[in-house]
This record gives C-alpha cells, sequence and structure tokens, in this order.
C-alpha cells in the first residue's frame, strides 16, 4: 500500500497531466468565446476552426458598448445581481445562524419545506410566478426580476450559511457571553468577522446565479429598458443571422463583473479563519 | 465575592432528565471540584451556574439573591473552557481585555490590567499574537487571563487542562492553585482527573448520573467515603471490593478466612469489604490473611502495584511503596490493614464503624 503512496516522477507527471487536462477542459469554451470576440466578421467562417485568428480586432467590442443597447442591459443586469445577492445573503445569514444555534418548534418542518422547494423543476412554476406578478401589477420591472430571483436562491443560500456557522464553535459566542455581552453583540463582534468567508462565498454564489439566469428574465421582461443581459444576448439573434462576433464581444464583457466580484472577495474566502479558536 | 446556593436544582432536555434534587452550598472564596464519571453532568451544572443553559427546576442564588434568570453577563462569573474558546480574530492582548472592551472601561485601566493579568502569566511577549500563532499550553494561559482580568466573584473551570500534557497540566494546577490563594475568590473547577481533585478542592463533590454522591473534603471522601461508588472512585488505584458474610468474631470472606473486622450495630446487613490497595501488603505466607499468586506485577519506580490471584475470591490489587521485589507467578500472602477497611451493605453505601 505504502509503495503506491510514495510519488513517484511518473505519478507526478501523470497528476499534473490530470490537472492540465481538467484545467484545459474547463477554460477551452472561456478562450472560444473570446477568440471569437476577437475574429473579423469576415474571417469567422473561412478561419472557423483555427485555433487563433490570423487578423485581430476589437471592433466588435466597440459596436457593442457604441452601437447597442448593452450597456443599459449591463447595468440592469447588475442591479438585479447586487440586490438580490444582498437582499439572499442578509436573510440567508440571518436563517442560517438560527438553524445552526437555537432549536425551536417546526425547525424540521421548515428545513424540509426549504429542501422540497429545490426539488421542482423551475419550468413547473412559471405560469403561477408570472400570474403573480403581472396581478401585482410588476411585469417589466427589475424589481420583480430581484424578488423571484431572492425567493429561489434563499433555500440553498441558507443552507450555505447554516454550514458556515456550524462550523464556527458554539463556545466563541458563550464565551461572548459570559465577557459581558448580549447575544447580539456576540454575534456582531465575535462570529459575524468569522463568518466573513461564508458570506462572500454566499454573495458569489448568488450574484453568479442571478446575473447568468435566462428563464424568468425572459417571461417577465418584455420591454427594452428593463432586459437584463442574458436577455439581451438574445437580440444580437435576428431573424436571418446571428452576429457571433458581437454576441462573444458581449459575453466576454459580461464575464467582467463575475471576475471582479470573486477576485474582490477571494481574500475572504480564503480558509482558516476560526484556527486557534479551539484546541486541535 | 459570592456565596453560591443551589436548591433542588433539577435539569431536563425535553423529556429526559439529566438531573434532579441538587442541593448545594459553595462558601464564598471557596474552592469547589465537580468530579463525576463522563455524562454524569458536570458540565450541564456548570453552564447552569454561568447561565449558558435554563434551570428547569430549583432555586439558584448568589448571596441569597435568585439568579435563575438572569443572563451571563450579568452573573459576574468568569468561565474557562475547556476547548479554551479564544477569539480566533483578535490577539491575546485583545482577546484578554475583551471583556473590558464590551464593558466600556478606560483605555489605561484595560491595558494595565492587560498587562498585569500577561505578566502573571508569562504571556508578556506573546500579547500581539493571533491565537492560532500560540502553543496548547500558551492558549490555555491566555483563556485564564481573560478570565483574570476581569476579577469576577466567581471563577467557572470546565476541565481547563484536560488537553494538556501531562508536565504542562502539573504546572498549571500549581498555577491556578496559586491563583486561588492570591485572589480568594470563590472557583467551581469540573474535572475527571483526581489528582487535580484532591490537590486543588477545598471540597469535592462526586457526582454520579445527574446526582449528588457525597461532598466533602478530599480526606473525608477519601477516609469516609458515602458509598461504594465515592470509594472506588477516589482513590487510584482503585480500591478492592471483596464479597463477604458475617462470621465468628468478625467477616468471612467468600474463599471461608475469617477476619476479625468489627461490625457495627446492623451487622446482618454488611455484605461488601473495601479496602485499598495500599492498605494491603505482602507478607510471608504464615502471617497473611489471604493467600495467592502475584498474576502481575507492575514496577512504577515509587511504587509496585501487585495484581494477585485469590482462589475462590479472583483479583486483588495490592500497592507496595518503593521497588518491590517479586517477580510474576510467585506466590504471595496478603495482609489486610483491619483498621482501614470499608463496610459496604447491599446497596451500596458505607457502614459507619
Ligand atoms: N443538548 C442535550 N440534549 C440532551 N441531553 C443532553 C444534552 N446535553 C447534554 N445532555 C446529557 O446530559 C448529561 C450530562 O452531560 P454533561 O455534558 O453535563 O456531562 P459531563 O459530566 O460534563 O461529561 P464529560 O465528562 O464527558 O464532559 C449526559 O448524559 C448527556 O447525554
Ligand atoms: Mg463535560
Amino acid at each position: 500500500m505504502s509503495a503506491l503512496r510514495r510519488s513517484t516522477p511518473l505519478a507526478v507527471t501523470g497528476k499534473y497531466l490530470a490537472l492540465a487536462f481538467y484545467v484545459g477542459f474547463a477554460l477551452f469554451p472561456l478562450y472560444w468565446l473570446a477568440k471569437i470576440a476577437i475574429t473579423p466578421d469576415k474571417l469567422i467562417y473561412t478561419e472557423g476552426t483555427a485555433l487563433f485568428p490570423s487578423k485581430v480586432t476589437f471592433e466588435n467590442f466597440e459596436t457593442v458598448l457604441v452601437a447597442t443597447d448593452f450597456l443599459a442591459y449591463f447595468k440592469n443586469s447588475l442591479i438585479v445581481s447586487l440586490g438580490t445577492a444582498a437582499i439572499t445573503t442578509c436573510f440567508a445569514a440571518a436563517a442560517g445562524y438560527a438553524f445552526s444555534r437555537f432549536d425551536f418548534r417546526g425547525k424540521r418542518l421548515v428545513i424540509a419545506l426549504m429542501l422540497i422547494t429545490q426539488m421542482f423543476p423551475l419550468l413547473m412554476i412559471i405560469a403561477p410566478i408570472y400570474k403573480i406578478v403581472a396581478a401585482i401589477g410588476l411585469l417589466n420591472s427589475l424589481t420583480s426580476l430581484i424578488i423571484v430571483y431572492t425567493a429561489f436562491n434563499i433555500p440553498f443560500a441558507t443552507f450555505l450559511m447554516q454550514s458556515f456557522f456550524d462550523g464556527i464553535p458554539k463556545d466563541l459566542e458563550e464565551a461572548g457571553m459570559i465577557d459581558g455581552c448580549t447575544r447580539f453583540e456576540a454575534l456582531r463582534k465575535i462570529i459575524m468577522p468569522l463568518t466573513l468567508p461564508g458570506l462572500g462565498a454566499t454573495l458569489g454564489f448568488v450574484f453568479t446565479a442571478a446575473w447568468s439566469e435566462l428563464l424568468f428574465a425572459l417571461m417577465l421582461i418584455n420591454s427594452n429598458d428593463t432586459m437584463t443581459f442574458p436577455v439581451g444576448l438574445l437580440t444580437f439573434v435576428s431573424k436571418f443571422s446571428v452576429d457571433w462576433g458581437q454576441m462573444m464581444a458581449a459575453g466576454v464583457l459580461a464575464l467582467v463583473p463575475s471576475c471582479l466580484f470573486f477576485i474582490f472577495i477571494q481574500r475572504y474566502l480564503v480558509q482558516g479563519l476560526t484556527s486557534g479558536a479551539v484546541k486541535g | 465575592m459570592a456565596r453560591i446556593q443551589l436548591n433542588n436544582i433539577a435539569k431536563s432536555y425535553g423529556s429526559v432528565e439529566v438531573m434532579r434534587d441538587i442541593n448545594l452550598t459553595i462558601e464564598d472564596g471557596e474552592f469547589i471540584v465537580l468530579v463525576g464519571p463522563s455524562g454524569c453532568g458536570k458540565s450541564t451544572l456548570l453552564r447552569m451556574i454561568a447561565g449558558l443553559e435554563p434551570i428547569s427546576g430549583g432555586d439558584f442564588t448568589v448571596d441569597g439573591k435568585r439568579m435563575n434568570e438572569v443572563p451571563p453577563r450579568d452573573r459576574d462569573m468568569a468561565m474557562v473552557f475547556q476547548s479554551y474558546a479564544l477569539y480566533p480574530h483578535m490577539d491575546v492582548a485583545r482577546n484578554m481585555g475583551f471583556s473590558l472592551e464590551i464593558r466600556k472601561a478606560p483605555n489605561e485601566e484595560r491595558t494595565s490590567k492587560v498587562a498585569l493579568a500577561a505578566q502573571t502569566l508569562g504571556l508578556t511577549k506573546l500579547t500581539e499574537r493571533l491565537p492560532k500563532q500560540l502553543s496548547g499550553g500558551q492558549r490555555q494561559r491566555v483563556a485564564m487571563g481573560r478570565a483574570i482580568v476581569r476579577d469576577p466573584s466567581a471563577f467557572l473551570f470546565d476541565e481547563p487542562l484536560s488537553n494538556l500534557d501531562a508536565a504542562l497540566r502539573v504546572e498549571m494546577r500549581l498555577e491556578i492553585a496559586r491563583l486561588h490563594q492570591r485572589l480568594k475568590a470563590t472557583m467551581i473547577y469540573v474535572t475527571h482527573d483526581q489528582v487535580e481533585a484532591l490537590t486543588l478542592a477545598d471540597r469535592i463533590v462526586v457526582l454520579n448520573a445527574g446526582d449528588i454522591q457525597q461532598v466533602g473534603t478530599p480526606l473525608e471522601l477519601y477516609d469516609r467515603p458515602a458509598n461504594k461508588f465515592v470509594a472506588q472512585f477516589i482513590g487510584s488505584p482503585t480500591m478492592n471490593i471483596l464479597e463477604i458474610e458475617p462470621g465468628e468474631g468478625g467477616i468471612r470472606l467468600k474463599n471461608g478466612a475469617a477476619l476479625s473486622v468489627g461490625l457495627p450495630d446492623g451487622q446482618k446487613r454488611a455484605s461488601e469489604l473495601g479496602v485499598r490497595p495500599e492498605h494491603l501488603n505482602i507478607v510471608a505466607p504464615d502471617a497473611a490473611h489471604l493467600s495467592g499468586t502475584a498474576e502481575l506485577v507492575e514496577h512504577l519506580g515509587s511504587d509496585t502495584n501487585i495484581h494477585a490471584h485469590v482462589p475462590g475470591i479472583g483479583q486483588v490489587l495490592v500497592r507496595e511503596h518503593g521497588h518491590f521485589p517479586l517477580k510474576t507467578g510467585e506466590p504471595v500472602g496478603i495482609a489486610v490493614d483491619l483498621a482501614k477497611t470499608h463496610l459496604f451493605d447491599p446497596d451500596g453505601r458505607r457502614l459507619a464503624a
């Protein structure tokens, strides 16, 4: 057994080959997106399968930014995603803390219900959601999207937050309460700082989910003013042709906020904030 | 300063009753140690005193004031957790001064109190480190520092030394004893290490399955255990328990040997004899009360433990001082120090001579 575990040069090479293969596999679509975005329109079909275009252009980006409504879509998406991420995370943090720390009547029932909501295919509830939103007069508004996305993301985000709170020893807030904190003070001064990675991860997860959601955005939004970016992308598909270059350029631009967001929260995602709290 | 009283304290989790009718008075400045086997409710009792666990029944008073519903922060008690529970995102100084920070004490007071505590505990050079940069023993001292900075009316310790290695444990034990002498505060200390219990305690409370078995000074528990449980729990190695029946001029052991142990009045009820290993001696066969063979001889340097097999009775453990020249398999004669035996009735209660 131990002979197998010893790392021979062959095993190390194999490991890195596997890693390289995985990374390549995962990143190739992104590369292709970027490649097509900088390929001049004329060459898209003639050089369709070349790994790198013979000529590079940034014309597509220019067109997308100047001549289309892309910036408006982008802004709408940003509002919806940030709003959803912020609201969802607030609710999820509060609910996750309660699930993690308190025993109350109906706790298991609430958890079961939340799990059940995750089991329905979204298609099933599109029609009822549409009716509800229409009835309260929120069609074509960003608010409707924020509400719907928040509702859908809260269960998973809550479980995520709960697992982060579970990872923080109960002793810490008890020590805080003995030291003179109220439960809320202990939460704010001791638990919150230690939950930053959890909050970061939840924000990131919800933000990304909302950023790329298409189905409900398509159903609930018709007017160009309130279109979010994924819906806006579809406007590059006309009846007779698809404007691949511009569509890909828009796609590349759409990646920017997600990347920025994760770079920003990445330092909170680093594990080990609680190490040293307790023995072992 | 605090005189703590527990009157008929009970504790249930849902329908499960884990503790009932706990009555205990802890005098101001007393060092009380709670001992008992795992799961007997030591931590639960301590946490009820701290206010971390709701009390299901009875009255808990401090200096005559009922405190059952008072939240932990208003009880003026400091607690040292088994896990230390240091705040991982605060450095040592802030960890120790956190209670003062919460109470909005002036900065100078905080700095000076923390510095004093750090000095007492030998942490002066470490005040800027984070808990994760400390060794187990250092973390333990920070946890102690956090408690003494506050100058509380009572200290609660829940197995504070159980995560430390043997040498460090001895050192910290002395530290805690010194602390108690200096501060003269009420201290309640949970442990299952009987050396800690016997050396630190003014009085020991022995718990079993949610019941107080006996409360007394270390020597009282050792010399006059209330029942078989306490007799076997206190003292190491464990007391030998031999089955007996009343006989002429005393009692008879199961193998027929007679011992002239004075039986108290209700003599017919004595069913077991307890005798500690240190009150048995290896002697020449003709002077022996019991004879058998040495099955296992453990040389500990300061002591020698002889596990003897006595036909008709079974295993008997004898402890001799120093190095005792005896080999496994040799025949041994065992003399009983008759003045230091204990008699128990069928319910395990000790019969006072
Ligand atoms: N949340 C809970 N729900 C139900 N029973 C509990 C709960 N917490 C503790 N108990 C029970 O209460 C009893 C006392 O537990 P406690 O933690 O006080 O034991 P202990 O004496 O401190 O043991 P140890 O030496 O192992 O720390 C145990 O039998 C335990 O199973
Ligand atoms: Mg315990």
